[in-house]
């Protein structure tokens, strides 16, 4: 059973998984929405006393509290107890690509598991312009954007669209919008800075 | 143990993401280079799943755990935010190889730099909070 769990999945279980998460937080009377935390964080560290968008009742989301500290610990089980064999198997396109960037895509599970990219997220990187961009502008732009649009992936492409919500595809071809930027255009500059 | 069932749901939930490999910065270059459908198939398979997963529940009236029909709320119709919004997530999103979901995972994998990813995306709440109301929305 264990040894089952433990390949990687194929793509059609993590879907059903995901959708059944989505499932379980509607039937426990919630919903789907991991970027939400930003807010409530943000609310429970006193932004409310400044700004009224985190002057709400934030403790009626302390279920998302522990959701978010149940993802920390079920990344910790995924790859103690159920870690996949190999690291991340990329299509060869990907790698030639990301090899022309410079950036290599770990073979063996000593190179690393194939979930971040050493060469480029590391704390040494923070100090240089690429790498503060690519990780504090990065990560500035998630917290922004997930908030002006009101969702991510699992609140407006996955909850919205299956719910068949207009602005959740808006959000979404948003999404590709700012993602393609990034990958062809930002990308290749950000990495030559 | 009204709470308990989150933290379990939540476990459920970076295993699948850990699993799916949705948190790898590789898949989601391979996604938006439109080299795999791996992440398509993950999305578009709980998207299918989802709809027929809100057909049954709107049809069948279904009552969640505390005994009330379930209602789904409708996404405001704020379509200036969804798109500007929207296309300030992507280009996080490619850059930092993670969402939310994803982000919080990677902590529990022990990468501690995407803590600094994630005190970032906090900064960028309170900004968006600060200057929500200057905003077209």
């Amino acid at each position: 059973m264990l040894e089952f769990i433990s390949q990687p999945w194929h793509w059609s279980i993590s879907g059903l998984m995901i959708a059944l998460v989505m499932f379980l937080l509607i039937y426990f009377g919630q919903r789907f929405g991991v970027s939400s935390s930003f807010r409530a964080i943000c609310a429970v560290g006193g932004a409310g006393k400044f700004i009224d968008y985190f002057k709400y009742d934030w403790k009626s989301h302390d279920w998302l509290f522990l959701f978010v500290i149940g993802a920390v610990i079920g990344g910790y089980l995924g790859i103690s107890v159920f870690g996949s064999p190999d690291p991340v198997q990329l299509s060869a396109a990907t790698v030639q690509d990301l090899g022309a960037l410079d950036i290599q895509v770990p073979q063996t599970k000593a190179e690393g598991l194939g979930f971040i990219p050493h060469d480029i997220m590391n704390f040494q990187n923070l100090g240089t312009l690429s790498g503060f961009i690519l990780m504090v502008v990065g990560g500035f732009f998630i917290g922004f954007g997930t908030r002006y649009a009101g969702g991510c992936t699992s609140g407006h492409a996955i909850t919205g669209l299956s719910n068949l919500q207009l602005p959740s595809l808006v959000a979404v071809i948003g999404f590709f919008i700012g993602g393609l930027l990034t990958t062809f255009v930002l990308l290749p500059l950000i990495l030559s800075l | 143990m009204r709470l308990l069932k989150f933290l379990i749901v939540g476990i459920l939930f970076g295993i699948v993401m850990t699993k799916s490999e949705a948190v790898s910065w590789f898949r989601i270059q391979e996604m938006f280079r439109f080299q795999s459908f791996h992440m398509y198939g993950i999305i578009g398979v709980a998207v299918v799943a989802g709809v027929i997963m809100h057909y049954l529940i709107k049809s069948g009236q279904l009552k969640n755990l505390n005994g009330d029909v379930i209602q789904f709320a409708d996404k405001p119709k704020t379509y200036t935010a969804s798109i500007i919004g929207g296309t300030c997530f992507g280009l996080g999103w490619a850059m930092t190889g993670a969402c939310p979901g994803p982000l919080y995972t990677l902590v529990g994998h022990g990468y501690w730099i995407i803590l600094v990813v994630i005190a970032s995306a906090l900064l960028g709440a309170v900004v968006y909070g600060a200057l929500r109301s200057k905003l077209p929305h």
